[in-house]
């Protein structure tokens, strides 16, 4: 297990990759990726039982990223866990590359193909049956943006899950209350979400997104017997560098040279502050 | 609603029949519903996956055989492919049943990505195929699922003509690893296969043969092509080669290439538009090898379709035995 600092300073460095491989890429969904960093960086270094090694293992647990355009973010982390090596992520969005600007199963690691938005909770939902019928101890988790839950597969899907009284299955919103085209409350409100998803059934808690120790206790917690869970993890689009934050405009923006030499040098400060307040 | 249309759909087309030995054999649908009871209660991991649907995919037996392999989803048929295939990525096999108008038109996104192409290998099952529920509008047709799923990456695409070919494509489908459609009409109908020829997946079926024409057909219009064969046969001494083509993808292209070298003329017939169809599938590979019959493509054309029962919508389109004869003599007279 990492200690916090580790996980901490994973957090930072897994962001700097994301804006490399952006940048090198030319192309990917900035603001997102970095939204999502943390919740993926707890799952998959505290929470998922899923390795390399045994990835065909059928007790490994599921991760479905439903928001397919944070790829970046999940190429990443699949990379430091060692389902593949960094330099492959050179290839992003390449001519005949396996990383490709959403996710794949050609990618050790990948479970689903996914990019269409509205599709990860139905095919996480049909997992957890599956785990149901078979009496399994392995567990489904999935990532949802907070624009995506306009599609209405998804709420077919939670009404599905609480039918089912699926406890082994987890969504995850990252509620960072931007899309594309703006916030969401103005493209399409969607609050009270809290009460949307109690109201269908779902065990629901707020969660600090970017608080690697309250995903932690959220995450690694038990799940409420007969119900299926949903933490709202309240985050930023662009987290961690400062110019990107809370701003539309990086939802699929890539830095210039000067941008990209700024988001290195507050990444670096503050892993200098991590260092230093380690030693 | 309309009363089940017979499979013969005039007095001649049942005298053809008759003189043929043809006898009044069951739906699809109901083949469809006995062959997999039948295969899940050998295999707890084959599911049914309703929306709702089980009444008119005939499942209600199934459900009360096998209540833990039966899966409700209710009217949610995004959610039903969906699931399925998650259900299908953790070792599951389930069939999804649901009408096939909606099936392949609300859920098709979800039949592209989570079925085809993250390979996840459901079995969906579209019932009440074509102009099944003709009676009730375009709504409930699908006329559009050939078309719209045969542009799609790694699908298998059948339409069984009759209770034999059904029972070889549902246990194809059963132990496939890819994704497969199945397309199910609901009228009671003929066995026209020989028995003794196995069912062997993506190959056409030889009904009868002859040289002067080929009529290449699908589904639940195998029926009326092979009548029309006996009734040229019989009346004009015109002797046809009747194709059966229970897979529409991948398409038996020796099967099609033969009959374009070998028959004066080509007649595909099928219970869709014309638009994307199997005919199109034929045309295009005929046009491009050295051989070029004369081809007539029925099917329903690009109109606002008529209601009625499925035998008063074959009638209006010409999908019956005179229909067929008609087109044969119109190529090669």
């Amino acid at each position: 297990m990492h200690t916090d600092t580790e996980l901490a300073r994973k957090s930072l460095l897994y962001r700097r990759e994301i804006l490399r491989v952006i940048r090198r890429a030319g192309a990917g969904h900035t603001g997102g990726d970095l939204s999502c960093i943390d919740i993926l960086n707890v799952l998959y270094n505290r929470v998922l039982r899923v390795a390399p090694a045994d990835f065909s293992d059928p007790d490994r647990d599921r991760y479905v990223q439903s928001k397919g355009h944070s790829v970046e973010a999940l190429y990443v982390v699949l990379a430091d866990r060692g389902f593949f090596p960094a330099a492959a992520l050179d290839t992003l969005s390449h001519y005949r590359s396996h990383f490709a600007g959403h996710p794949t199963r050609d990618v050790p690691g990948i479970e689903q193909n996914t990019g269409a938005l509205g599709h990860g909770l139905p095919i996480a939902t049909g997992m957890a049956i599956a785990g149901k019928l078979d009496s399994a101890a392995w567990r489904v988790f999935t990532l949802l943006g907070d624009g995506e839950l306009a599609e209405g597969s998804n709420w077919e899907a939670a009404m599905a899950a609480a039918h089912y009284k699926l406890d082994n299955l987890t969504a995850i919103v990252d509620c960072n209350t931007l899309q594309i085209t703006g916030r969401t409350r103005d493209v399409m409100g969607n609050e009270p979400l809290d009460a949307k998803w109690a109201a269908f059934g779902w065990a629901v808690r707020r969660v600090p997104g970017h608080d690697l120790g309250a995903l932690t206790a959220a995450l690694s917690s038990p799940p409420e017997p007969g119900r299926p869970r949903v933490f709202v993890a309240d985050t930023r689009k662009g987290s961690g560098i400062s110019f990107m934050e809370d701003a539309a405009r990086w939802h699929h923006g890539v830095p210039t040279d000067d941008e990209y030499k700024r988001a290195l040098a507050e990444l670096d400060a503050r892993l200098a502050q991590l260092e230093g307040a380690a030693a | 609603m309309s009363a089940p249309a017979s499979p013969m759909h005039s007095p001649e087309a049942a005298r053809v029949a008759a003189r043929l030995g043809l006898r009044p054999g069951r739906a699809n649908i109901d083949v469809f519903a006995g062959t997999l009871l039948a295969l899940a209660r050998a295999d707890r991991n084959i599911l049914a996956v309703t929306s709702d649907s089980r009444g008119s995919g005939k499942l209600v037996p199934f459900g009360d055989a096998l209540p833990a392999q039966l899966i409700e989803v209710g009217i949610a048929e995004q959610n039903l492919v969906g699931i399925a295939a998650g259900l299908a990525s953790c070792g599951k096999k389930p069939f999804a049943v649901s009408p096939a108008c909606f099936l392949t038109a609300r859920a098709l996104e979800q039949v592209k990505n989570d079925a085809a192409y993250s390979d996840n290998p459901v079995v969906l099952v579209g019932i009440s195929a074509g102009v099944s529920y003709g009676a009730l509008g375009t709504t409930h047709h699908s006329l559009h699922d050939f078309a719209a799923l045969r542009a799609i990456n790694n699908l298998t695409i059948m339409a069984p003509a009759d209770n034999f070919e059904t029972c070889g494509a549902v246990r194809h489908a059963a132990s496939a690893a890819h994704p497969v459609y199945l397309r199910f009409g609901k009228a009671p109908l003929c066995d026209i296969s020989n028995p003794a020829e196995p069912f062997v997946a993506g190959k056409a079926r030889v009904l009868c043969d002859g040289a002067d024409a080929a009529l290449i057909a699908t589904g639940e219009t195998v029926i009326h092509a092979r009548l029309a064969a006996a009734y040229l046969r019989e009346t004009a001494g015109i002797a046809c080669r009747v194709l059966s083509v229970p897979a529409i993808k991948p398409l038996d292209a020796p099967a099609i290439l033969d009959a374009a070298r070998e028959c004066r003329a080509l007649v595909t017939v099928e219970e869709h538009m014309v638009s994307g169809g199997l005919g199109e599938a034929c045309a295009a590979l005929v046009a491009q090898s050295p051989h070029h019959p004369r081809m007539r493509l029925l099917g329903i054309p690009d109109e606002r379709t008529v209601t009625g029962s499925q035998a008063e919508i074959f009638r209006h389109y010409g999908l019956t035995m005179e229909g067929v004869a008609a087109a044969v003599h119109s190529l090669l007279f």
